[in-house]
């Protein structure tokens, strides 16, 4: 007994800081978030309790998931997501393929590639509000003016104020912010993959396209995930982009962020942590099975 | 081994050591700031999200007018910039949710304050219109709207007329439009529009959501008048009745003018449109007098400001007004505040500054702006009505429900039957 309390103590003891400060203000505020969004909590009084409120279970998750204007966050969410997932992987990998020969210069062009990623979204995001201006023809400012100039008019279009599809104009900035992200990632795996295994496929007679087909993909694979993974829950998780190109209150542009936003400053507490709860269990569902994964790999 | 050992539990129980010291030491800190009231050292925390431009030198003159009438009690500036006051009221969300109120904070006056009332955030300040002799000093159509169940919650520092049209007299007349020419009827208006559509002009501008409501409530007024309108808030007007849809139409055909770039652009990026002459007519509340008047513009002979078509005669009033906390941890410090606030010393100095007129009717014009002048005359003989988009008329959460369902309309995501039931559902919500 003393034995095992000697050999589990101190690393337990060095632990418990970041393991109480983790269970409570990440576990145990999910499950308060959680507790808050089974309520009927809609009103600033109930939050003090001044009005009664009750507990109304998953009323409202299907309140907010049978509700036309959530289903059209959560349709701009996915429209948003699989752009900018695209966007990115498809830009990152081909300046990775680029740059994976070496060539003169490769550090200055890696550091243009990667520069973006250090501006913040709010002030990319107030530059590339003026940039993605809808003005057209005369009154035409941003790329839409560029388009002019160069001849290339029937490209001007309203950007992130189509209804529909307006949601994917604000990937573009996300993507050129990003791409230099995932490049590195994607440099990374071409540079750890061992000289011998080209060599050896060439002195097999591979044509250039068996190499990548056959030894070179199949190396990357993880690093596509990991890719894929980090660009995925950042998309579902936008926010501040969003916000600063567009407003909270244009419909164009809703995200479930955004409505949770608007709740909360509505004082609706409720309907706000059960968006929360639902972003949450989205992101799960992107990022568990990876980890799930990884774990399973490093036994 | 033995040594890394103890040397590892040591180093385990120092962190956690310094972790709980740290911990305490913050929160004895915060509470030993807060609770330095009392005696010589008292200090109002004065919470407000006047933090730049003629805000904050209204804020400056005013501060100076409260440092003569209570030489004794220390002024902390609580000002918080960001989002046109959105970061303030965020924050200010979060210290009432966590019981650390400010001594008193800035507030549109009106059901903007109804969230906090019921919460049983707000003490009622009734009293001390009594004691500071303040029932006389508003007008009546204002204490009207400042009451809820009897009691009053805030104390009004300044009004900004919210129905006002805009135009740069060189664009109209330019194309033929008498720039004095003021207009009986939105019809009337809308046909001028029309003309300088046709000229290639963009006839009204207007900004993102906020300001196309905004436009809205000041339409409804023109079509419904001022009892119709004020029916509309508190239920006596039907939202699905004949009457909104005809004004809806004049808000959709108004909308037709506007510029593309709309949702895009802030007030003052329509507001300048007007200025720069890129667009004839803007809709804005009268804190855009600024923008004109810094630019050199003179009223009367570059750019004019009326009543918008339809609502001469009603003053569209929003109101910052302040407020005493459940709770303040000076209040007489906060009393003290709010004296200076309701004092006609208080709010010349302070409207002279930040371009608005005072809540009291007793105020010397001669003290003011030309704009300013004219606005004091209607604001002392018109129907005073609340506005819809500054937190007047509805309380936060209908608003932010007009306000999505006003985007949903403007963006073509909804048709006009729809905007309707959305808007009768926002306001039937509470």
């Amino acid at each position: 007994m003393t034995h095992t309390l000697k050999r589990v103590g101190p690393p337990l003891l060095l632990l418990a800081p970041s393991l109480i400060l983790v269970g409570v203000f990440v576990y145990g505020l999910i499950a308060v978030n959680f507790g808050t969004s089974t309520t009927d909590i809609h009103t600033a009084a109930q939050t003090t309790g001044q009005e009664p409120s009750n507990t109304v279970w998953f009323d409202n998750y299907l309140d907010l998931l049978g509700n036309d204007a959530f289903q059209h966050s959560l349709r701009n969410l996915l429209l948003y997501t699989a752009v900018f997932l695209c966007g990115t992987l498809v830009m990152g990998f081909l300046w990775a393929w680029l740059l994976e020969r070496p060539i003169r210069g490769e550090g200055i062009f890696r550091s243009i590639y990667l520069f973006p990623m250090a501006v913040s979204f709010v002030a990319s995001g107030v530059v590339w509000r003026w940039l993605l201006n809808s003005g057209q023809d005369e009154s035409a400012t941003g790329l839409n003016r560029l388009f002019q100039m160069t001849g290339l008019d029937f490209l001007q279009n309203n950007w992130w104020n189509n209804v529909d599809y307006g949601i994917t104009a604000i990937a573009i900035p996300a993507i050129w912010q990003l791409s230099g992200y995932v490049m590195a990632l994607f440099l990374a795996g071409f540079r750890g993959i061992p000289d011998e295994l080209r060599e050896a496929a060439r002195m097999d007679g591979a044509t250039t396209w068996q190499l990548y087909r056959h030894v070179l993909f199949p190396q990357l694979s993880p690093v596509a995930l990991s890719a894929l993974i980090i660009i995925g829950h950042m998309s579902l998780k936008s926010f501040d982009l969003i916000m600063s190109i567009s407003k909270p209150a244009n419909y164009q542009t809703k995200v479930p962020a955004v409505d949770m936003y608007v709740f909360k400053s509505s004082f609706d507490y409720a309907n706000a942590a059960a968006i929360g709860s639902i972003l949450l269990v989205l992101v799960a569902v992107v990022v568990v099975p990876y980890l799930v994964r990884t774990n399973r790999r490093e036994r | 081994m033995r040594v890394t050992h103890k040397t590892g539990s040591m180093v385990a129980g120092v962190a956690v050591a310094a972790l709980t010291l740290g911990a305490c030491s913050g929160s004895s800190n915060d509470s030993g700031g807060d609770s330095s009231g009392g005696g010589a050292g008292e200090q109002v925390e004065v919470f407000t999200w006047w933090a730049a431009g003629s805000e904050k030198a209204g804020l400056d003159a005013l501060v100076n007018v409260f440092e003569e009438q209570h030489p004794d009690i220390e002024f902390v500036n609580g000002a918080v910039a960001g989002g046109a006051g959105s970061a303030a009221k965020d924050l200010l969300q979060s210290r009432l949710q966590a019981n650390d109120p400010p001594d008193t904070f800035q507030a549109h006056a009106g059901m903007e304050l109804l969230d906090y009332i019921n919460a049983a955030q707000l003490q009622d300040v009734s009293p001390l219109y009594d004691e500071f002799n303040l029932r006389e000093a508003f007008p009546a159509d204002l204490m009207d709207l400042l009451t809820h169940d009897g009691q009053i919650y805030s104390i009004p520092s300044n009004v900004h007329r919210a129905n006002v049209l805009w135009a740069n007299s060189g664009v109209l007349e330019e194309n033929g439009i008498d720039p004095n020419a003021t207009y009986a009827s939105l019809d009337d208006w809308f046909a001028d529009l029309d003309a300088l559509q046709e000229a290639g002009v963009t006839p009204l501008s207007v900004a993102t959501a906020w300001t196309q409501v905004h436009l809205l409530e000041t339409i409804l007024l023109a079509d419904l008048g001022a009892d119709a309108y004020n029916g509309l808030w508190d239920g006596s007007t039907d939202w699905e009745g004949a009457d909104v849809s005809a004004a809806l139409e004049d808000f959709e055909q108004a909308m037709s003018y506007t510029n593309t770039d709309r949702d895009g652009l802030d007030w003052p990026e329509a507001t300048q449109m007007v200025i720069d002459g890129n667009a004839a007519f803007n809709v804005m509340g009268d804190w855009a007098v600024a923008a004109f008047e810094e630019q050199g513009q003179e009223l009367g002979t570059d750019f004019t400001a009326n009543p918008v078509p339809g609502t001469d005669g009603v003053f569209d009033f929003l109101a910052d007004s302040f407020t005493l906390p459940v709770g303040a941890p000076d209040e007489e410090g906060a009393r003290a505040w709010l004296e200076t606030v309701s004092s006609a010393e208080g709010q010349t100095a302070f409207n002279v500054a930040k371009g608005s007129i005072p809540a009291r009717v007793d105020a010397d014009p001669a003290d003011f702006s030309a704009y300013q002048q004219t606005a004091m005359e209607s604001y002392g003989q018109d129907t005073i009505v609340p506005s819809l988009a500054h937190g007047a008329a509805v309380p936060v959460a209908e608003l932010n429900a007009i306000t999505d369902a006003t985007s949903r309309f403007t963006s073509g995501a909804a048709d006009l039957s729809t905007f309707q039931s959305e808007l009768a559902a926002a306001v039937a919500a509470s």
